[in-house]
């Protein structure tokens, strides 16, 4: 890799207490080389904007498996734009049905990865959509 | 279709190893030789200590294990409505779900509460929630589990109040609270306060009950959800049981009697995994558990020892793929707690990889446990495994991994330091990261997941539990209600004096059951509490 490492970071908003999967896809990132910055439990979509921006991260992920990923997304994606974020990648895992994957990518959400998606996946496609 | 092909056995090339979960090595037969070597024979009966074979000597000839499916969304009313539709099949008890604003402390009309009231349980501001949620429930006779952890004591508070309104004798009262903190910062994460606070917490729910509701078991400990975030079956039981004794050192450092709260310990545990070495689990645990309360707290009551626990959950080992097979998956589960002489199962549902189960899902889990009482043979005697030199051997090994755990944490300066700066997580959560490579390679076999796929995705045939929006205005509406409705001024005063009791370091118990009783709610006491013990910071260390 050259230039500085690619930064990530992996948030948890809203109260949804699951952080197995977060924390098995941050080793994972950290493992293939990446930066990864972990937000910990209960952000606020306000929190994890903020930290993007501060951090100028060049990936955002969110884990949501609370059902409640669409109110969720659709704030911290109007935070993003605002921050003029919108050329970074955004991802969203956890509990997301099928259906949702549309309205997600629409709010810019572009990376859907359904509890069951393959770390190895989510890796090749941070690697493929990073500039 | 490919063809049948008949394999000869090659004797020359040796067998796979097999090592289970805990890291035991499995060989290919057991003879009474290998329980000698392992430790001995275990003579002892069921009923008497160390318990190994059961905490009772007649078990489920006497009374089946009490069925008790995890329940609650939308609000009181409606999760009422399936309480009784429960009962109506045949469940023997409840355990209540409550959603992530009521678990974390905050009221339904907090910006916190946004998008989650009633979600993924039921949403409770005040005691008239609880009222509503028990009404035309027989307390007596089905007894209720609250899955309850950061706004532990607020609930028990509140359901105490429930019912001694509703006339019972809240001296004979007999109920659970999860209220298991330590594994909420492990695992599952509904924390609030501080870790020492938190704790403090927990400690002033058994001293109360131990003096005003003797028979309510406060703390249900949870190896359960530690085992989810990545544990080994043996890690499971020796991290579950370095919390229960830092809980027990904490309310005897109150002058509370081992033989006066010991006995209300209970405890929820994890299913997923090879059947016998769940089996083993078990049985080692409650021999270790009845040494430990007997050998290390002196204890006089031999009932003080009693693991008693509740299983049949098993959430990690459910599959989004071929949603189906975990109708089958939950029969095993069943079968495996019922081999390990449970006292309580909740069966996890076979859409609970996506959804909060339908009645249909919890019906079905309701009549495979049935099943197995009333046609498999479950019930008819007492550990049915016991005596097999496998399952002998295997529970030996397994008790001496829970003993090395517990060293472990012992190590790190116990568990309470050991979560506070996140080594514990950190552990866990690495061991999740290997589990999930090995899934991924193939390691470990996943049926539908990593073998036997289906190429073509077939329709999916769950429900799904869609977020209504119009149920969340509806409870905040009712919340505002009550806060114009009752006595501003009283519940002020209870407000107060429950902050002098925290400030000065004294149990909150009383005061929250008079704030209850005064209508306050969930989030008017979460906060007060927050002012005085503040709010806990999550270590992030990997």
């Amino acid at each position: 890799m050259t230039g500085r490492k690619k930064k990530i970071l992996i948030a948890k908003p809203g109260l949804d207490g699951h952080d197995v999967g977060a924390k098995v896809v941050v080793r994972a990132l950290m493992d293939a080389g990446y930066e990864v910055i972990y937000t910990g439990l209960r952000q606020t979509p306000e929190a994890i904007a903020g930290k993007a921006r501060d951090e100028n991260v060049d990936v955002i992920g969110l884990s949501i498996l609370s059902g409640s990923h669409l109110p969720l997304c659709q704030k911290t994606a109007k935070l993003l734009r605002d921050y003029q974020m919108t050329d970074r990648v955004w991802l969203v895992g956890g509990n997301i049905p099928e259906k949702d994957r549309h309205a997600l990518a629409e709010m810019g959400f572009k990376g859907v990865f359904p509890t069951a998606s393959k770390l190895s996946d989510i890796v090749s496609y941070i690697r493929e959509n990073l500039p | 279709m490919s063809k049948v092909q008949s394999v000869k056995p090659n004797k020359d090339k040796p067998v796979r190893p097999v090592i289970n979960e805990s890291g035991i090595e499995i060989k290919t037969l057991y003879t009474a030789d290998d329980v000698i070597a392992s430790g001995g024979i275990d003579a002892s009966l069921p009923g008497e200590l160390p318990f190994t074979r059961g905490i009772h000597s007649e078990m489920y000839r006497r009374r089946p294990w009490t069925m008790r499916q995890y329940t609650g969304f939308a609000n009181a009313a409606e999760t009422n409505e399936r309480f009784h539709y429960l009962i109506a099949n045949g469940q023997t008890g409840l355990n209540v779900a409550f959603d992530l604003a009521t678990q974390c402390g905050y009221d339904s009309d907090a910006p916190e509460a946004y998008g989650e009231v009633g979600r993924v349980g039921m949403a409770v501001d005040s005691l008239r929630d609880f009222e509503i949620a028990f009404d035309g429930i027989d307390l007596e006779n089905i007894t209720v589990s609250l899955t309850i952890n950061g706004t532990a004591a607020i609930l028990i508070a509140m359901f105490l109040a429930m019912a001694e309104k509703r006339g019972y004798d809240v001296a004979k009262l007999r109920g659970t609270a999860q209220n298991d903190i330590l594994k909420e910062f492990i695992g599952r994460g509904t924390w609030i306060f501080p870790v020492d606070a938190s704790v403090k917490l927990v400690t002033d729910t058994i001293e109360y009950c131990a003096h005003h509701a003797p028979k309510y078991s406060p703390v249900s400990v949870c190896g359960y959800h530690i085992r989810e975030s990545g544990a080994t079956p043996a890690e499971e039981i020796g991290y579950a049981f370095a919390i229960a004794k830092a809980y027990t050192d904490r309310a005897l450092s109150r002058g509370l009697d081992i033989d006066e709260f010991a006995g209300r310990l209970s405890f929820n545990l994890n299913i997923y995994g090879n059947l016998f070495e769940q089996v083993a689990k078990f049985r080692a645990a409650r021999r270790h558990w009845a040494k430990i309360i007997a050998d290390e707290y002196h204890a006089k009551k031999p009932d003080s020892g009693w693991l008693r626990m509740i299983a049949g959950g098993g959430g990690f080992g459910l599959t989004i793929e071929q949603p189906e097979n975990n109708i089958m998956r939950g029969a095993y589960y069943a079968l495996v707690a019922a081999l390990s002489g449970a006292q309580t199962m909740a069966l996890c549902c076979y859409d609970e990889a996506y959804t909060i189960p339908t009645p249909k899902a919890q019906r079905i889990s309701l009549r495979t446990m049935q099943l197995l009482i009333e046609e498999i043979g479950l019930c008819d005697t007492v550990d049915p495994l016991g005596g097999s030199y496998y399952i002998e051997t295997l529970t030996n090994q397994m008790e001496d991994k829970i003993v090395e755990t517990m060293k472990w944490v012992d190590d790190q300066g116990g568990v309470i330091k050991a979560v506070s700066e996140g080594i514990i997580q950190a552990k866990v959560s690495s061991h999740a990261y290997a589990r999930q490579k090995d899934l991924e390679s193939g390691k470990i076999r996943k049926v539908g997941v990593n073998c036997y796929v289906e190429e073509e995705k077939e329709d999916l045939k769950v429900e799904l539990h869609p977020y209504d929006q119009a149920g969340a205005e509806k409870q905040i509406a009712s919340l505002q209600k009550l806060r114009a409705e009752r006595n501003a001024a009283e519940v002020e005063r209870c407000l107060k004096a429950l902050r002098a009791d925290a400030q000065a370091n004294r149990n909150v118990m009383p005061a929250l059951v008079a704030a209850v009783k005064a209508y306050a709610t969930v989030g008017e006491m979460t906060n007060v509490l927050v002012d005085v013990y503040g709010r806990y910071q999550e270590p992030i260390r990997f």
